[in-house]
């Protein structure tokens, strides 16, 4: 199809959408199965792919967890598990779900297949680029999967890394092959998100379709794209501390390697500074943080916003908290470091930072909640899970004032309230995100609804069961259970109700993890036998539920890209005869609706 | 377990009762119960802090401001949420509001907002500033973690402690004391032993660390910090109560990081200077091991 087969639409007089200016993107179309499934260059085709390799290194990711759960509670039952492996399924675990699995998940996945149908683009702008980033994110994972079969194993040094541990012998994998292939695999992530992320920032600056003015865009897409930008500006540290230690393991070089004397020898390295490390890693590892939870963000304003069947409340202002979040992410970093041994006065900047980044963050939470009073709520899945996010990330959220606030730290780091809040906060509930967004998006992926009851089954097992996994967890880190511990040894200050409690968080760990199997038995069973959806089936207003046909075809709008007359919120509108105008209805079809200008 | 059990019964059963009975609310009751449980195993935990053993009292009651702060926020969050669920439930003729800004509340919760984190990080700081802030009159003490075990290193007459070099370690001279300094040579070593505290004598911790990372950690003290190789870090605190008290490594330090214990005891003056005249120096122990190069080497160093 050539570019001049795209017509012009007929314009509403006085609509201020500007005529068009520049041709409409030109697209490769694919002959060959090959190149249609495989090698693909359409953004949606993408996702899924960026998806189900997310999805599926996820679920090895949930068995390590099951594993750690069952040395902590029954070590009994897994005799073949000693430390050393235990080190290396934690640091797998948390390494898998952070990056391969959220990240991916969130850019690749949502925001592959939400960026161009929510702005009104036929796809991504630079669609080669953007098939290559995939292959190289497969890559990547592939590198790390491959660490599970090198002489002594993946590496076991946590999945912060930090040296000079990470890369000496008393490390499970740190002397062999373990740690390198885990750098290697974290820069060519690296590389393969920058081509993607590049991707979504110009769609979204470039490709918008006419009338979508940036203050039109869904939260979704805002949650993304700002979540895409600290990614770029985040991930350089994290490559070039990965780089640098790759240097340090194989060349000797002591980028981050002091004098040692380990196990009574001398090592030749000397001058280098661990803090450095730290230092780097968390420049990324904090906006990793809100790399995962913007996206979470925007997306969960839209389900709320649709199933309540209300505007978000405070749109702009939910904007502009997500960029205020996004800016402040990248000065509050010293807040995982403050027991490092670090300058101990940068306590009070990091701590005064972070502590004002609660303040966009509560506003957030407050309009979520504002959007829902005086709305008309569909208690439908996706909305089941974007309220329990809502309570989940609430709990985590409030944590995190105990945490970030120094003197408070002290005590608590490194025991099992900080593992309680970050799964809380930056494992849960995004991931309850994703399952809403899941229910919500399938019907326009497939065209079927998923089974609404298995769906409900599903979330109450996931949601109930994932709070009482992780709430009672928190009080484990005031009786002062330190984190990575293979078990407390001969300690005898953790009483023996600790084991108690233990053993109740692993039974319902493993009742949660194994209840997804029914989500992913809806997941590909609901795709041939599901409900028929047609055409947007939520009466949503935003694009994505606009197009010519569903599931969407290559190029995403048929023949005519939509121009945009209104913002994504347009529910319930006095006047109008629906409870929602579409962003593409033009306001003379709606003359009676007395909209806000928007 | 007994308790959690118990209490996670109970909220199932009033879920369940709710549910069968108001079909219709079960989702608001759903998230009314968990907020309820929330709280009512806050109160009911048998999981909480260990009686503290120094003077971070203080850190304890910054916690506690911070639980009732917050706790009230997350409190009105959710029940505010659940009684929207509960009283705005879909009805087909029925539309909801169309009111897509507010201003005013908008800034009034954006200053309420702002005053709770200034009630909670004032405290803070000001406690934070005391923790940073060592007193004249502590006395130092060095604790000097390996892979994976700690040792120490008390001060001797002089009461300053002799400075150290990574590279100087060897058998003779296990923690790398500069035999050039001749403050080092009445330090009392301990290693593979337990460190003895004297109760209320506030102690700067000197901490040093000769591979990778640790921490040294006791939960009663409330206090921690990284040992990081080619620094020496520190924190100060005051034993209040005698007792036997358990160092955790709080740092992940490899494969046996979580064996890596030891043990701190505070006693009161008499029994202090009791185990203090056992211990060994740096130089009673160069001559016990014999070693006549080194003894010439601190000889000199002193003149």
């Amino acid at each position: 199809m050539a570019a001049d087969s795209y017509e012009d639409v007929v314009l509403d007089k006085g609509s201020a959408v500007p005529a068009l200016e520049v041709p409409p993107q030109d697209l490769y179309h694919a002959k060959s199965f090959w190149t249609r499934w495989i090698f693909c260059q359409d953004a949606k085709v993408i996702a899924i792919q960026y998806s189900i390799t997310a999805i599926s290194i996820g679920l090895v990711a949930l068995v390590l967890s099951w594993m750690m759960r069952l040395q902590l509670a029954f070590p009994e039952l897994v005799p073949f598990l000693g430390p050393a492996e235990y080190y290396q399924f934690v640091t797998m675990h948390g390494m898998i779900m952070v990056i391969y699995l959220l990240t991916a998940l969130f850019l690749g996945g949502f925001g592959n297949y939400l960026i161009p149908l929510m702005v009104g683009a036929r796809d991504m702008v630079f669609p080669y680029v953007n098939m290559v980033s995939y292959w190289v994110y497969l890559l990547a994972v592939l590198v790390l999967v491959a660490s599970f079969f090198v002489p002594g194993g993946p590496t076991g040094a946590g999945w912060t890394l930090y040296p000079p541990q990470a890369i000496t012998s008393g490390t499970p994998g740190g002397d062999g092959l373990g740690i390198v292939l885990m750098l290697i695999s974290l820069s060519i992530f690296v590389v393969g998100f920058t081509m993607g992320g590049l991707n979504y920032i110009i769609t979204v600056l470039q490709a918008r379709t006419r009338g979508m003015t940036l203050m039109r865009m869904p939260l979704s897409v805002w949650g993304i794209f700002t979540a895409t930008c600290l990614a770029l500006f985040a991930f350089p540290a994290l490559i070039v501390s990965c780089i640098m230690m790759t240097l340090d393991s194989l060349l000797g070089t002591s980028f981050f390697m002091p004098a040692m004397n380990q196990f009574g020898e001398q090592l030749s390295y000397s001058g280098g500074s661990p803090i450095l490390f730290q230092h780097l890693f968390w420049f990324f590892g904090h906006p990793e943080v809100y790399i995962v939870a913007l996206p979470a963000f925007g997306i969960v304003s839209d389900l709320i916003s649709v199933h309540a069947r209300k505007n978000i409340f405070g749109y702009r202002m939910m904007v502009w908290a997500i960029v205020i979040i996004g800016a402040l992410s990248f000065i509050v970093w010293a807040h995982h470091m403050y027991v490092s041994g670090m300058n101990p006065w940068f306590g009070f900047f990091f701590a005064t930072t972070t502590l004002i980044i609660a303040v966009p963050t509560a506003i957030k939470v407050y309009n979520w909640v504002l959007t829902l009073w005086r709305g008309n709520i569909r208690l439908t899945t996706p909305m089941l899970f974007a309220l329990a996010f809502i309570i989940t990330f609430v709990n985590g959220g409030i944590t995190g004032l105990f945490l970030g606030n120094v003197i408070v730290d002290v005590p608590l780091s490194d025991t099992y309230f900080v593992v309680a809040h970050f799964h809380m906060v930056m494992g849960i509930a995004p991931i309850l995100v994703v399952f809403g967004a899941i229910y919500h998006w399938y019907p326009l992926i497939t065209g079927r609804f998923l089974h609404e009851g298995m769906g409900k089954f599903h979330f109450w097992i996931s949601f109930l069961g994932s709070y009482l996994i992780y709430f009672p967890m928190h009080y484990l880190g005031f009786v002062g259970v330190p984190r990575r511990y293979y078990e407390m040894y001969d300690s005898e200050f953790i009483t023996t109700s600790t084991t108690f409690l233990n053993q109740f968080i692993t039974i319902v760990a493993l009742i949660v993890g194994f209840s997804q199997l029914i989500f992913l038995y809806n997941l590909i069973t609901s795709a041939k036998l599901g409900k028929k959806a047609g055409k947007n089936p939520w009466k949503a207003c935003s694009l994505e539920w606009q197009t010519t046909d569903v599931p969407p075809t290559h190029g995403n709008f048929g023949k005519e890209l939509p121009v945009v007359y209104r913002w994504a919120y347009d529910f319930s509108v006095p006047g109008a005869t629906d409870d929602y105008i579409p962003q593409n209805t033009p306001p003379s079809e709606v003359s009676g609706a007395q909209a806000e200008k928007t | 377990m007994i308790i959690a059990i118990a209490l996670v019964s109970v909220l199932v059963i009033i879920g369940i009762i709710v549910a069968v009975v108001f079909p219709q609310r079960a989702v608001s009751a759903a998230l009314a119960l968990v907020v309820i449980g929330s709280v009512a195993f806050h109160f009911w935990t048998p999981w909480w802090w260990t009686e503290v053993a120094s003077n971070w009292g203080s850190i304890d009651d910054t916690i506690i401001l911070t639980f009732w702060v917050t706790g009230a926020v997350f409190i009105a969050i959710c029940l505010f949420m659940s009684y929207c669920v509960w009283r705005f439930r879909y009805k087909k003729d029925r539309k909801a509001e169309y009111k897509p800004e507010n201003a005013k509340l908008e800034w009034a919760l954006t200053i309420f907002t702002t005053l709770g984190v200034i009630v909670l990080l004032a405290p803070g700081l000001i406690v934070w500033n005391k923790f940073v802030t060592v007193p004249d009159d502590a006395v130092d003490i060095e604790v000097m973690g390996q892979q994976w075990m700690w040792s120490y290193r008390l001060t001797g007459k002089d009461g300053i402690l002799g400075t150290t070099d990574i590279r100087n370690i060897n058998d003779d001279n296990p923690f790398g004391l500069n035999l050039d300094d001749s403050h080092g040579y009445d330090d009392i070593l301990i290693s593979g032993d337990d460190l003895h505290l004297l109760i209320d004598q506030p102690v700067k911790v000197n901490l040093r660390s000769i591979d990778v990372l640790h921490d040294f950690y006791i939960p009663q003290f409330r206090a921690k910090m990284d040992m990081v190789p080619g620094l020496i870090t520190y924190y100060w605190f005051t034993p209040i109560r005698t007792g036997n008290f358990e160092i955790l490594c709080a740092e992940y330090c490899g494969t046996g990081h979580y064996a890596m214990q030891g043990r701190v005891l505070v006693d009161e003056e008499e029994d202090y200077r009791n185990w203090l005249d056992e211990q060994m120096t740096f130089e009673e122990m160069l001559a016990s091991n014999d070693n006549s190069d080194l003894l010439k080497l601190a000889s000199s160093a002193r003149e």
